[in-house]
């Protein structure tokens, strides 16, 4: 048998093992397994590459893909990644461990852990957060699950519709099969329209409201007055946001929020066609042992040393089982490291700094495509940050079509019919210029 | 390893900076209005790059990981993480794609999705894989989903029931509890098999389905799982199959052929992913042919799930081949066994026979307990093993025995390894007999000593600012 190197058995260690087992030959150890299973056709899977070849096939797959300048957001932000962090998270003692269970030798994990939940604290202004969820959508999935936990016997949950689509999918999908009604507060004017969330709250029975900070169409959203509201029918209020957009915009605290929900990719995370990236949870004390997912909490070891344990385990599927506050059994350890890393290399000053040069960016995008008179506003004079939507005088797909030529990707198109922009401190003034110039040229 | 006792907070100066952005070549916009803007400055740390790569590095050495040591962990399949598949998904060609990009712009990434699918349902005798699932227990709530779904679909509304096993996974009855569905445990048998007609009993046509794993949690090959397919199946109900134990069967006995409906793999187990620490992982569900319809109406992730993981474990998938395939599934058999034969003497062996990839211990044969001294138990046991240089096996799982100690070593462990941990078992069985307390103290040279969990608990510190 040739060797293969992800295995290490020789021929003389499989006949030692199998007479110490008793067995004559390794078949012996399926004798158990009902013949029929035991499958005789060769698999249908190609033949073994070298090393090599796989790299050279992996080289040849990714050159198929196109390399384009990215002024697209919509959930996923193509903002820069700090050469440290790849290089840390790289280091294998945190890349191939498992979860931290076993504390004394995983303290690395746990204090890191421990780090991201204060960032996540710092930027959101909420009290506790927990050690990260899959990403933002399934984050919204599990606010509206715990939204119903908290406030007894309440079966509805409202989304705005200035929420992201996949926000509002996954949430709709979760809903469905958890038996939780799910209710709209539509947009008006480029903002969840309080009037109307007033008019569904006064239907009953919402036990919580999702909101976004900044919505679909990129607008900053005045949430002035809903966390007043939305207490008063004795509902939570639920903020999904841009945790890079934090540093600059006001807080879910700020507003009042009881849960803050999101995903940490806008954190210089790459892109990476969607995953892995991280949804992050923070929430108001009184709801800490409601929370779903891992929490690292501070202790003491035997000698009085400073040490990190996952804590408040009683919530948790693998004590709780059926009762538990979420089936969620890991978190997206190595990406929180990644965003704990990167606001540790941006601090608060690198990061307003990466929201001013996204903002004056997309503002002056903004301003040069108006110029162009191939667009009209939608929202007018609303605040955006790094994303704005207008609606383009020609076909979506034939502007679309233009700008990917030139090798951009840009001017995604709504379900009405708008288009949208995106631009972070990744995107030079002259590839804004050439991209202006395409437009025009068509 | 060695005790690192700082928080990136406390090395934080006024002033300092790590970042590099370019120079702000724009017109400035207008200010954002008052009312939208944040009070208060969010207190990140303020440091510098090197004080961010010399503070990470130092804890990164109070990790330990696969490329440390042993990991003989039961269910969690601690395999070798190649290198290379490290290398091939950080390709700029794949990190650099927008998940919306269309269809035109991402055939590679698409070829690698149709590859994954092919090669995964060619491994499991499933029809066809959705890779939104982030995680195990995310595969198997989308996999819930997938049941009800179907029986939605057939107008078929009363099915509110699904069956598990007393020997689960903790997340079976936890993603059933998410998914809406009403949990029915059924027990196991004394040889540790379901009990095929305490099943009978529970059937009905309430029942949405039954998850189970085969080899189950003890790792035993569920024998009658024939019968117990035949039985669900007619009484209308769906088998779903929990992938966290399919590296046993890799190349030898496919789930689709026992009966299975629907089934998820973790990646970052059988596919030899890294674990990252607790993820990210990856959790793909694959259908039978009479489900495929079911797929689309259910969104369960942002985007396309985490390609980053998917990549990797397509590099592993090309490397096996169809040639190396069955080695994984063998291999791991024949070590476990190996131990399991090695240790029997020395820690109790529950239910005798042969086992697949793990086998499950309760507690030590002599815990050196008598009169007025307390034995160690299966954690003094695991802590002591962390003297020695391997990571504890997993413990007090499943809850059919008090003491149970959940070996697993997978089959890229060599013979050597394999034997150094029989030698530490062996001698931390003898120092229980003699001296119990040299386990109840353990670990003694690790980074930190065991700490106060309860006080974690009872006055929870979960942010720095509640530290200070």
């Amino acid at each position: 048998m040739a060797g293969f190197n992800y295995i290490p058995h020789t021929d003389a260690d499989v006949r030692a093992m199998l007479e110490r087992i008793g067995v004559r030959q390794v078949e012996d150890l399926y004798a158990d397994v009902p013949k029929e299973f035991i499958k005789k056709e060769p698999y249908d899977l190609p033949d073994a590459m070298s090393e090599g070849e796989v790299r050279e096939w992996f080289e040849s797959l990714s050159g198929m893909n196109a390399k384009m300048k990215v002024f697209v957001g919509a959930g996923a932000y193509d903002h820069y990644t700090p050469a440290v962090i790849p290089y840390i998270t790289s280091r294998s003692e945190f890349l191939t461990a498992y979860t931290p269970y076993q504390c004394e030798i995983s303290q690395g994990t746990l204090r890191y852990i421990f780090e991201f939940q204060s960032m996540v604290c710092e930027l959101t202004g909420m009290d506790i957060s927990n050690a990260s969820l899959y990403d933002g959508p399934t984050a919204a999935a599990e606010a509206m699950k715990m939204s119903v936990a908290c406030t007894k016997k309440k079966t509805r949950v409202l989304l705005s519709k200035g929420l992201l689509p996949n926000v509002i999918a996954v949430v709709e999908t979760y809903a469905r099969f958890h038996g939780v009604e799910i209710g709209y507060v539509p947009v008006m004017n480029g903002q969840t329209c309080p009037n109307c969330l007033k008019a569904e709250l006064a239907k009953g029975d919402v036990a919580g409201v999702i909101v976004p900070e900044i919505n679909r169409y990129g607008i900053i959203e005045d949430h002035s007055g809903f966390a007043e509201t939305i207490h008063g029918a004795k509902a939570l209020l639920v903020e999904y946001c841009d945790p890079s957009a934090l540093a600059v915009v006001k807080t879910p605290a700020e507003w009042g929020a009881d849960i803050a929900v999101g995903d940490g990719q806008s954190l210089g995370i790459p892109l990476c066609y969607g995953g892995p990236y991280v949804g992050f949870m923070a929430v108001k004390k009184d709801y800490m042992r409601k929370m779903p997912g891992r929490i690292v909490g501070q202790t003491s070891d035997k000698e009085g040393r400073r040490a990190y344990v996952l804590t408040l385990q009683a919530r948790e599927q693998h004590i709780k089982r059926e009762k538990a506050t979420s089936n969620i059994c890991s978190n997206e350890s190595l990406m929180a490291l990644w965003v704990t890393v990167y606001l540790s290399l941006m601090g608060p000053e690198g990061l307003r700094e990466v929201n001013r040069l996204s903002y004056d960016g997309a503002h002056y995008l903004h301003d040069q495509l108006m110029a162009t008179g191939r667009f009209t506003e939608v929202f007018p004079g609303k605040p955006f940050l790094k994303e704005f939507v207008l609606q383009p005088k020609e076909a979506a797909g034939l502007l679309q079509d233009r700008l990917e030529k030139a090798g951009f990707f840009a001017a995604l198109e709504t379900e009405e019919g708008y288009v949208s922009f995106c631009v972070t401190e990744k995107r030079t003034r002259a590839e804004i210029d050439e991209l202006v110039k395409i437009v025009k040229e068509g | 390893m060695k005790y690192y006792d700082k928080l990136i907070f406390e090395l934080s100066q006024k002033g300092r900076v790590g970042y590099s952005l370019p120079v702000n070549r724009f017109p400035s916009a207008p200010e954002l209005p008052e009312e939208l803007r944040r009070g208060t400055s969010p207190e990140l740390p303020e440091v510098s790059e090197v004080d961010v790569v010399r503070h990470y590095t130092n804890l990164s050495q109070m990790n330990f990981g696969v490329d440390t040591g042993f990991y003989p962990l039961g269910s969690c399949t601690m395999k070798y993480n190649p290198k290379i598949n490290e290398e091939v998904a950080a390709l700029p060609g794949f990190n650099g794609l927008h998940p919306l990009m269309p269809a035109g712009l991402v055939k590679g990434a698409l070829k690698v999705y149709q590859e994954m699918d092919k090669a995964l349902s060619a491994i499991t005798g499933m029809a066809a894989f959705t890779f939104a699932p982030c995680a195990g227990a995310h595969g198997e709530l989308t996999g819930l989903m997938i049941m009800r779904q179907y029986h939605m679909n057939r107008g078929d509304l009363k099915r509110t029931k699904v069956i598990v096993p007393d020997s689960a996974h903790g997340t079976n009855p936890a993603s059933a509890a998410v998914c809406g569905l009403e949990v029915v445990e059924v027990k196991s048998l004394e040889n540790g098999r379901i009990n095929v007609e305490a099943l009978q009993a529970l059937l009905d046509d309430t029942v949405a389905g039954i998850m189970m794993t085969n080899p189950n949690t003890l790792g035993l090959f569920e024998t009658q799982i024939k019968e117990i397919a035949e039985r669900v199946h007619a009484v209308g109900g769906l088998l779903y199959y929990d992938g966290a134990n399919m590296n046993p069967l890799m190349g030898v006995v496919r789930p689709g052929d026992m009966g299975f409906d629907i089934m998820h793999l973790n990646l970052h187990k059988t596919f030899s992913t890294p674990h990252g620490g607790g993820g990210p992982g990856s959790g793909p569900v694959g259908v039978a042919a009479h489900l495929v319809d079911c797929l689309p109406k259910i969104q369960v992730s942002g985007f396309h799930g985490n390609f980053g993981v998917i990549l990797r474990a397509y590099a592993y998938i090309l490397m096996l081949g169809k040639q190396n395939l069955k080695k994984v599934g063998q291999y791991s058999v024949l070590s476990a066994n190996y131990i399991k034969e090695c240790l029997k003497d020395a820690y109790k062996l529950p239910i005798e026979g042969v086992c697949k990839h793990e086998f499950v211990f309760d507690g030590l044969v002599n815990d050196g307990g008598h009169d007025d001294v307390h034995g160690a138990t299966t954690l003094d046991v695991a802590k002591r093993l962390l003297d020695f240089g391997f990571h504890a096996p997993t413990i007090y799982f499943p809850l059919l025995f008090h003491q149970a100690l959940m070996i697993e070593p997978t089959e890229t462990e060599s013979k050597e390894t394999i034997d150094a941990f029989i030698d530490v078992m062996h001698k931390i069985a003898a120092e229980a007999a003699e001296d119990p307390a040299i386990l109840q103290n353990a670990p003694h040279n690790a980074p930190i000593s065991r700490p106060d969990e309860t006080q974690a608990a009872r006055n929870p510190i979960l942010k720095y600012k509640d530290a200070r």
